[in-house]
């Protein structure tokens, strides 16, 4: 662990430091449940190999999803990674790994405050982890499409997932594989037309 | 990749924080961009001075976070700390008011979309 802290303290910015003139960070979130491929879309498009962090908090009024009100404080802390890629000299963008499954949302509402937008990466197998997520989002008026990671599954139709998710036909659905750098930035490309195209019209 | 404060005990951080268990300034975003205004002075807390070492260029809190191997909320209060004696300056994130929907602008959009369909 030494060494580590050592390392640490002598190269400064591991992997690629960012450029001095770097004045506004944007953030996406790549949302599903556990083992759907978060950290490997981020890992794909990302410039450096992707950081992990912890963000914790204590549970007291944030939970809100408890409609029994307990007043005991109880704390809770996720893992989560991350990427980034540098857009020009004054822009960068974060993008968060974030596990979406009901306990650890409240946590995202801080980590996540003021994001572009969200993919919800969706795995045929386990469809129901990403309900939650995206009930969510649309409540929270967070713009996001949904990708599916394709596991070389070719018995769910986009429509057959579609209507499995009792998605809007207003939200973006595509195909990605994210072991693949150009199919993962083809599903981040998709996300910032999706919201191009909110804020350009469609004032909701 | 082990991360050190896992094997910590709470106690530690509790140190490393004087006792804080949450920043004064809650608006101190994730992705809050962090330089250092001046070196590493003698005396200061060690947790202080690396990240004033890891922030000679801008560095996202999160990714002093991940560098310190520490959680991010305890990050937070260090980086504020700095902030508050002006050994440090954020550039704060492009972004929307908290749970407000974000109201990035069209020229913004285009930038990053041309920046990731050039990827």
């Amino acid at each position: 662990m030494h060494s580590r802290t050592c390392d640490a303290a002598d190269a400064p910015t591991p992997g690629s430091p960012l450029p001095g003139t770097v004045e506004h960070a944007l953030k996406i979130a790549v949302v599903g449940g556990f083992g759907v491929g978060k950290t490997t879309l981020v890992r794909s498009v990302s410039e450096i190999r992707p950081l992990t962090t912890e963000e914790t908090m204590t549970e007291a009024a944030a939970n809100v999803d408890d409609v029994r009100g307990v007043e005991g404080k109880r704390t809770t802390t996720i893992a989560f990674d991350f990427g980034r890629i540098t857009l020009d000299a004054t822009s960068v963008l974060y993008l968060f790994g974030a596990p979406g499954q009901q306990r650890f949302w409240f946590l995202w509402d801080r980590v996540l405050a003021g994001s572009l937008g969200a993919v919800v990466l969706v795995d045929t197998r386990r469809l129901e982890d990403s309900w939650y997520a995206i009930d969510r989002l649309e409540a929270q008026k967070t713009p996001f499409i949904v990708a599916h990671n394709d596991f070389g599954d070719a018995e769910h139709t986009l429509d057959d997932i579609r209507a499995a998710l009792d998605l809007d036909p207003a939200v973006p659905l595509i195909r990605c594989d994210a072991r693949e750098r150009d199919s993962a930035r083809q599903v981040l490309v998709t996300l910032v037309q999706h919201v191009r195209s909110l804020v350009s019209g469609d004032p909701r | 990749m082990s991360r050190s404060h896992r094997d910590e005990s709470p106690d530690r951080l509790y140190v490393i924080t004087s006792g804080r268990s949450s920043a004064p300034d809650d608006a101190l975003d994730s992705v809050a961009l962090i330089v250092a205004e001046n070196a590493p002075t003698a005396g200061m807390q060690s947790e202080h001075a690396r990240i004033l070492r890891l922030c000679r260029g801008p560095t996202a809190l999160v990714e002093i976070a991940a560098h310190l191997e520490l959680p991010l909320a305890i990050t937070r209060i260090l980086v504020t700390d700095l902030l508050d004696g002006g050994h440090a300056t954020a550039r704060h994130p492009r972004s929307a008011p908290r749970r407000a929907r974000p109201t990035t602008s069209p020229d913004v959009l285009e930038k990053v979309l041309l920046a990731l369909q050039n990827l």
